[in-house]
Formats: structure tokens, C-alpha cells, sequence
């Protein structure tokens, strides 16, 4: 099992490594000037002083090798460069702003979580009823929603129009705050866990393992519990994991509609201020998150499943 | 002798908006305590669903359209499901045909063996383990305390289907169906696998409704057998002189469709006999029945 | 039902998007950019303005109907951008083998580890905003799932008879894959791509949403958005019809996808989720 898991964690590197790469590169070809394009918008010519200034400082003129090199080193060091535009290391705006985010986050999960999968089982236990079409029908619906919408008319009805939330901000890090954003992130991975939960736990239940189970005299209550339920785990996880690349893609737009202050809001306001580094930086730490949180989801997996270790 | 299972006029089939669609014709035949019964016939005739129908286990949409199954004197048909239920594994047991795919692959072999005696037999989990590692030492699993830790994937199919008759065996029921249990083995092990079954249950006196197509099987295993063809039980025989004797021309022609061995020293170079046609399209047998040649045989 | 209830609603909803953008310029009431009076700025839905105007006096009715144009186009480019890229690399990946498979394989899985909002808004960063920098992130992003299932295809396929009767009879490796393989392959392929025009429609709104996207003036669903931000309370309309809009052809694409999911094979569910 230890052996498994150094195996897993092992592969991060490499893959980290190509994405670090990947995000210098697009980075850093670009046409034109790098320091001009990254201060013109396309309508107004940069002003030549400050554009002279920070290439300067930040050696934005010398050649690709060279500034590739000192990337990497930084990158060894955990140097993720310096903010263009507060001078401040990325790695401390980002720090300030991680668990902000870590906890929007695993808050719209286990929404999505706590309810997405005993709806999705209930549904399957009980194929073509109410409950089923309700959930099939409301799961297509959460998929297809433009989340910042939906934030905005909840925003809507229970802030402004109901004054029951606040409409944004993290407030003090009460609670209140923290339902509006959760929420809204939430609906999109409830719906994709209901469907896959549903869909996997009937696969289960037409299994020949479970026909032998009822004919062992087992309850449908017991046959769920001790047989469908592990099965259906693992489909489970595997939603999980795979939905937590669209989480936090969202959770970006959300953070920003919320004004909620975390890496999410902090990457959209460096993309529209060309602050290329924290831009940089913030793509590889959450790329670093995701890839962590995948590797321990696969821990889980395997622990389940016993057939995961011998491969 | 009371029959311990007593099928009379069992229709079933599919019933779907108006029309309904027969699968089983008015089956009938009864199962003495402790013999072994065999169905045979080829995929298509209906065996299997005639042991699903025993054991309850029917899917929609299919369903038993009349009869009765009565079963050391009670109808199994008119009972609440609450009641069929309590009948499973504590007096009939079920082995299937697919030992790769019938045992859960996540939990391991010992836990679903103790499932039995926790469930019928009021034990608790370890007095379970306990059990289910004397049940697979009764079915000659080599090794039965390490084997029981472990999970099926990690098991022959030989194996698991020993773990399967464990399992049915376990509560000492009165009835083991047994739907094609070697077809999926090597012959090698089927051998073996058919040995335990007549032995365990002539120990315990547990009746067998033996299901299979191979008629080699069926001579060996079975004291008496019913031969099934498109839904209908055509002959039922003991064993010896179904073989010598068969009296319905479809079971002569399953025989003499045999190879058999030394066949050509005796009696020449002979063709295998072929019977006409396949089981033709179901749909087609609702009030005309059969529309194939073999329509003057399935009439008798 | 061959054609179930999903893919017939589907398919309503998408020709009425279809419908709605390319007879947008005759189903319309008012130009969605100059017709702009202040006069008529936040106005509620009434008989001149069916769905009422935004901050600047312009027609919502209208501006939604441009704004198919928009969404359409992105849908439909970026995922013919997707499925080029996904089904190149796939098939090829698969039937040549060796390094190249593998080279792909970490490209994909680089790439999965990178979620697609994410990777979009890189891209955007450094082509600047605007439809054509739009419609390039959108096509490099979510081409990984395509290709998985273009290799998966493809494996299976390789080993079938005509390939390989192909093969002895002298075809060209890319002739081989264009005639025999992709025709077998475009069923996932159509059905993930069917699905990737929702999804690129609501990444577009994402993005234009906050202002990275299709810039003002021009009617993007998700632009409009951003500006009812500002005017929920006062305005409740400007935000309610540009979302309805988006929600309506996404589940148009989404059930469409599944429909013709269902229609191919029914067994797919389980494999693509």
C-alpha cells in the first residue's frame, strides 16, 4: 500500500514539471514586445517610460533561455516571482488568499456531496418514479446553467430582495457569508454527482453479484447496504475527483461575482491587469492543488477496491 | 412421498400493454425430498426461467402469468414477498452459472459466507466467520481459514463457484437449484465441481433441480429428468430409461444428435443427426403456435 | 423510442437558437448596438421593449437574438477546433503506437490536470480579449476528452479484420484511418462534441462575463450579464433574459448530446461519464 502511494505522489512531479513549462511557454511567446503587450490593451499605445522601466526590472528584454533558466530556479527555490503591479510576492498574495478559497471550495463540495448522492441512489432504487424523473430532469437543468446566473439571481432574491444573506464578501468568515458562493458552486458538481450516482448505482443493481445476494434472502435495505453501496463508491469517487477540475474552474468566476477574496478573484484581476506573474503563479498552485487532491482521491480508490493494488 | 416441490400449470411471460407473450406453457412436474431432478433442454427452452420463477426472482417484465409452485405444501405464488423472501437461502438456495460475476468483488469471500449465518441464523459476525470457514472446508477448499480472507477476484473459477455452493448450502436448505453450475469451468474441474454437489447434498439431503444443456452432465448428476423444448415440458423420465428409451421424438432427436464414442466402429460412418431449425422467433407463438417442421412434435 | 424525448427537445431547442441567431437581423426590433437612447435606459419589459432595455436604452429582445450569433459561433468553431484537434491526436495516437502514443497520452494528461476555465483564461491573458482570442482558447482547451475517446475507439477498431485487411492491400496509414476508422469512430465523437458546444457556450459567458471575454458593445449573453450586475435590484430583467438565453440553449445542446447518446448507444452513458 506505502508503495502505491509513493508511486502516486511520484507521478505528480513530472506532470507538474510539463505544466510549469507549458504555462512559460505560452507565457512567454507571445508577438510583439513582451513588456508592450503585457501594458497595451490594444487601444491605447503603452507608455514608453514605465514599459522601459519594468522591462528593466524585471529583465523582461533578455532572451528566452536566460529568463526560462531563472524561472526554473526561482521555481526551485518556491520563488514564484514578483506581482507587476503591487511588487509583492506572488507566493504571499497567494498564501493570504489559499484558505479562502480551500474553504468555498470544499463547502460547495460537500453541498454537492450530502446531497447529490443519496438522491442519486434513491432515484436508481426506485427507477421511473417521481423522484427519478425530478432528479434526472434537475440534474440536466444544473448542467446547463450558467452558475454566475444562478449566483446572481439568488444573489437576487435572498439578499436583495429578501435581505435574509449578505451579497457578497467574506464578511467577517461567518457562516452567512460562506452560503450564497457555496451554494452557486455547488449546483453544477450536485448535478453531474446525481446523474453518475444514479447511473452507476444501476449498473450495480443489474450486477449477477447482487441477483445472488437476494437470492441469499437478503433485504433490498441489506443488499444495498452491504453490497451496491461499496460498488457504487467507486464510480462515486471517480465523479469526485474528476468534478473538482470544473469546481475550481468555476469557483474562479464565482469568487470574483461574490467579491469573495480568495486565489480565484485574485487570477481574474491579474488576467485583466496583465500582472503576468501572479497570473503564472496562481495557475501552478491551484494545477498543484488538483493534482494532490486527485492523488489522494486515488489513495481512497484503492483502498477500496482491492482489485486497484495488484495493477 | 410428499412432493417437496410441486410445479402445476406454471405460465409465464411477458405482459406488456394488451398483448401478452408466453414463455413457459403449462409446466408441470414435482421434485421428491432429496433426489436430484434435471431440466434439460437447449438456451431457449425456458429452464432458467422456470428456476427464477421457483425462487422468486423473476424480473419485470416478466411474470408469472398462472399456476401454482407449491412447495412442501404452501404455494410460493400466493406468499408476500416478505414471506418468499424469508424462504431464500433458508430452505432454497441458488447456485448460478457464472462464478467469475456472481460473488461481490469487493468484500471478501469469508464475509459473504458469514452473510448466511448472520442473516438466517442469528450470529453474530465472528461466530459467522467462524462458520464460514468450516463451510469452506466442507466443500474441499484447500487452506479455508487464509482463503476466506480472501476477495474473489484472487479465486479460480473452480474455486468460487465451491465458495457459491458454500454459500447455498450453508442453512441447510431443502431445495439447491443449480442453473447450469459447470457450464462456465474447465472440464477438468467441472468433474470435481459435480462431485460435491451430489455428495454435499446426498449427505444432507438437500433435493437438487439440476438445470443444464449438456446432456452428458445431466446422465451423470440427475436420478430423474425433464426434457424442456420453447417453453413446454415435452418428456420427464427417470434418467436410465429417458437415455434407453425416449419416447418424444425431440428428445430422440437431442440424443441422436450426441457424438458418441466409438460410433463409428459400430454403426458405420454416421452423420451427426441434426434437428430441424432452431427455437423459431417467440413472437409468432400465440394462438398458432409452432409453424416450424417441428410443429407435429411440440403439438403432442 | 428511437427518438427519445431527450433528443427531440433538444433538437426544438437548438433550431430555435439556430432559428433565433440567423434570422436575427429580421426577427429583431432594434439594432442591438446603436440603437442605444438614454431616454430609454432601464425600462421594464412592455409592448415596444418585449423584454425590456439595459443600462444604455438598448433593446434586450433584440440584443438576445444578436447574441445567439455570438454563442453559436463560438459553440460551433471551437468544437470543430476540438474535435480536429482530439480525433487527430487520438486516432493517431492509437494506431501508430509507440512513443507517439505516449507522447500524447502525457499531453492529455497534462492537459486534464489543467482545469479548462483555467487554461482559457491563460490564453486569454496573453491574446488579449475578443472573439478570435475567444474562440482559439475554447478550441485548445477541451480537446482531451475527445482524444480519449478517439484512441479508445480507435484501439478497438484497430484490431478488426477490414483494418487489417486494409493494411494488405497495400492502403495508406492515413488512408486507412480516414476511410475506415473515423467513419466508426464519429459516433462519441459527435456525441462529445454535441455536448462541448454547451460547454463552450457557457465558458463563453464565463469569460465575457468578466470582461475577457467579447467586449462591449457587441451582444454577448454572458457581457450582458456583467453589466445587469450593476443593475439586479433597479433592473432585475437585464440579468434575467440574457441568462434564461444561455440556460435555455445549453440544455438545448446538453439533451441534444445525450438523445443522440441514447439514440447510438445506450451502453455509452456509464463509459463517457
Amino acid at each position: 500500500m506505502l508503495r502505491f502511494i509513493i508511486r502516486r505522489v511520484l507521478q505528480i512531479i513530472p506532470t507538474i514539471m510539463v505544466v510549469a513549462l507549458l504555462i512559460f511557454v505560452i507565457f512567454s511567446v507571445v508577438p510583439g514586445t513582451f513588456a508592450s503587450s503585457l501594458f497595451s490593451d490594444g487601444k491605447t499605445a503603452a507608455d514608453p517610460e514605465l514599459v522601459a522601466r519594468i522591462t528593466e526590472q524585471f529583465g523582461l528584454d533578455k532572451p528566452v533561455h536566460v529568463r526560462f533558466v531563472s524561472y526554473v530556479t526561482d521555481l526551485a527555490r518556491l520563488d514564484l516571482g514578483t506581482s507587476f503591479r503591487t511588487r509583492r510576492p506572488v507566493l504571499e498574495l497567494i498564501n493570504e488568499r489559499m484558505w479562502t478559497s480551500l474553504r468555498l471550495a470544499t463547502a460547495a463540495m460537500i453541498f454537492a456531496i450530502v446531497i447529490a448522492v443519496p438522491l442519486g441512489f434513491l432515484a436508481a432504487l426506485r427507477p421511473g418514479s417521481i423522484l427519478d424523473t425530478v432528479t434526472m430532469v434537475g440534474a440536466v437543468s444544473g448542467l446547463s446553467l450558467p452558475q454566475f446566473w444562478l449566483g446572481l439571481l439568488l444573489m437576487y432574491l435572498f439578499a436583495l430582495k429578501l435581505n435574509l444573506l449578505p451579497s457578497f464578501g467574506y464578511g467577517d468568515g461567518s457562516f452567512k457569508h460562506l452560503i450564497l458562493p457555496a451554494v452557486t458552486l455547488g449546483v453544477t458538481p450536485l448535478a453531474l454527482l446525481a446523474r453518475t450516482t444514479r447511473a452507476g448505482v444501476l449498473d450495480v443493481l443489474n450486477a449477477d453479484f447482487v441477483r445472488t445476494a437476494h437470492s441469499k434472502g437478503l433485504s433490498e435495505t441489506q443488499v444495498v447496504r452491504w453490497h451496491v453501496a461499496r460498488n457504487a463508491l467507486v464510480l462515486i469517487i471517480t465523479t469526485i475527483a474528476l468534478l473538482l477540475g470544473s469546481l475550481i474552474g468555476q469557483a474562479v468566476v464565482i469568487e470574483k461575482l461574490f467579491a469573495w477574496p480568495g486565489i480565484g478573484s485574485l487570477l481574474v484581476d491579474s488576467v485583466s491587469m496583465r500582472d503576468i506573474p501572479v497570473v503564472q503563479g496562481t495557475i501552478l498552485v491551484i494545477v498543484m492543488w488538483f493534482l494532490v487532491i486527485n492523488t489522494v482521491v486515488d489513495v481512497i480508490y484503492a483502498l477500496i477496491d482491492p482489485r486497484i493494488k495488484q495493477v | 412421498m410428499m412432493p417437496l416441490l410441486q410445479i402445476r400449470n406454471l405460465n409465464l411471460g411477458l405482459k406488456r400493454a394488451g398483448s401478452s407473450y408466453a414463455l413457459l406453457h403449462d409446466v408441470s412436474f414435482d421434485i421428491m425430498p432429496g433426489e436430484i431432478y434435471g431440466l434439460v433442454g437447449e438456451s431457449g427452452s425456458g429452464k432458467s426461467v422456470t428456476s427464477l420463477a421457483v425462487i422468486g426472482l423473476l424480473k419485470k417484465p416478466l411474470q408469472v402469468l398462472g399456476g401454482e409452485i407449491n412447495f412442501r405444501g404452501k404455494n410460493l405464488l400466493a406468499l408476500r414477498r416478505r414471506e418468499m423472501r424469508a424462504m431464500r437461502g433458508r430452505r432454497i438456495a441458488m447456485v448460478f452459472q457464472e462464478p467469475m460475476t456472481a460473488l461481490n468483488p469487493l468484500a471478501t469471500i469469508g464475509r459473504q459466507i458469514a452473510e448466511m449465518y448472520v442473516l438466517h441464523q442469528a450470529k453474530n459476525w465472528s461466530e459467522a466467520g467462524q462458520l464460514a470457514v468450516e463451510a469452506l472446508a466442507s466443500v474441499r477448499v484447500p487452506n479455508p481459514e487464509r482463503r476466506a480472507k480472501d476477495y474473489p477476484h484472487q479465486m479460480s473459477g473452480g474455486l468460487r463457484q465451491r465458495v457459491m455452493i458454500a454459500m447455498a448450502l450453508a442453512c441447510n436448505p431443502d431445495l439447491l437449484i443449480a442453473d447450469e453450475p459447470t457450464t462456465a469451468l474447465d472440464v477438468t474441474v467441472q468433474a470435481e465441481v459435480l462431485k460435491l454437489i451430489r455428495e454435499l447434498c446426498a449427505e444432507r439431503g438437500t433435493a437438487v433441480l439440476f438445470i443444464s444443456h449438456d446432456l452428458g452432465v445431466i446422465a451423470e448428476m440427475c436420478q430423474r429428468v425433464g426434457v424442456m423444448y420453447a417453453g413446454c415440458l415435452v418428456e420427464e423420465n427417470d434418467t436410465a430409461a429417458l437415455f434407453a428409451n425416449p419416447r418424444h421424438e425431440y428428445t430422440r432427436g437431442l440424443l441422436g444428435a450426441l457424438p458418441r464414442m466409438g460410433s463409428r466402429l459400430e454403426h458405420g460412418r454416421q452423420r451427426l443427426v441434426d434437428i430441424d431449425s432452431v427455437i423459431e422467433d417467440r413472437s409468432t407463438l400465440t394462438s398458432r403456435r409452432f409453424i416450424t417442421p417441428r410443429q407435429d412434435i411440440a403439438a403432442q | 423510442m428511437k427518438f427519445g424525448f431527450n433528443f427531440i427537445l433538444g433538437a426544438t431547442l437548438t433550431t430555435l437558437v439556430i432559428l433565433g441567431g440567423l434570422l436575427a437581423p429580421w426577427l429583431a426590433n432594434f439594432d442591438p448596438v446603436f440603437d442605444a437612447d438614454l431616454m430609454n435606459a432601464e425600462l421594464p419589459p412592455d409592448w415596444t421593449f418585449w423584454f425590456g432595455t439595459d443600462a444604455q436604452g438598448r433593446d434586450v429582445y433584440s440584443r438576445i437574438l444578436y447574441g445567439a450569433q455570438i454563442s453559436l459561433t463560438v459553440g460551433i468553431v471551437s468544437q470543430v477546433i476540438n474535435t480536429f484537434i482530439g480525433v487527430a491526436l487520438g486516432m493517431s495516437a492509437a494506431y501508430w503506437g509507440g512513443w507517439w502514443d505516449d507522447l500524447v497520452n502525457g499531453l492529455t494528461n497534462v492537459m486534464l490536470a489543467i482545469p479548462s476555465l483555467i487554461f482559457a483564461l491563460a490564453v486569454m491573458a496573453v491574446l488579449g480579449p475578443g472573439l478570435a482570442s475567444l474562440l482559439i482558447a475554447l478550441g485548445l482547451t477541451n480537446w482531451s476528452w475527445t482524444c480519449r475517446i478517439a484512441r479508445s475507439s480507435t484501439l478497438s477498431l484497430k484490431t478488426l479484420g477490414y483494418v487489417q485487411a486494409a493494411q494488405t492491400l497495400g492502403y495508406g496509414d492515413v488512408r486507412i484511418m480516414f476511410t475506415q476508422i473515423l467513419p466508426n469512430i464519429m459516433g462519441p465523437v459527435l456525441v462529445m462534441a454535441t455536448l462541448g458546444m454547451g460547454s463552450a457556450v457557457l465558458s463563453e459567458a464565463a469569460l465575457s462575463f468578466l470582461g475577457l471575454g467579447i467586449q462591449p458593445p457587441f451582444p454577448s449573453w454572458g457581457s450582458m450579464l456583467t453589466d445587469a450586475r450593476q443593475l439586479i435590484q433597479l433592473a432585475p430583467w437585464t440579468a434575467i433574459f440574457p441568462g434564461l438565453a444561455i440556460f435555455l440553449a445549453v440544455l438545448g445542446f446538453n439533451l441534444l448530446g445525450d438523445g443522440l447518446r441514447d439514440i447510438l448507444d445506450p451502453h455509452m452513458r456509464t463509459r463517457l461519464s
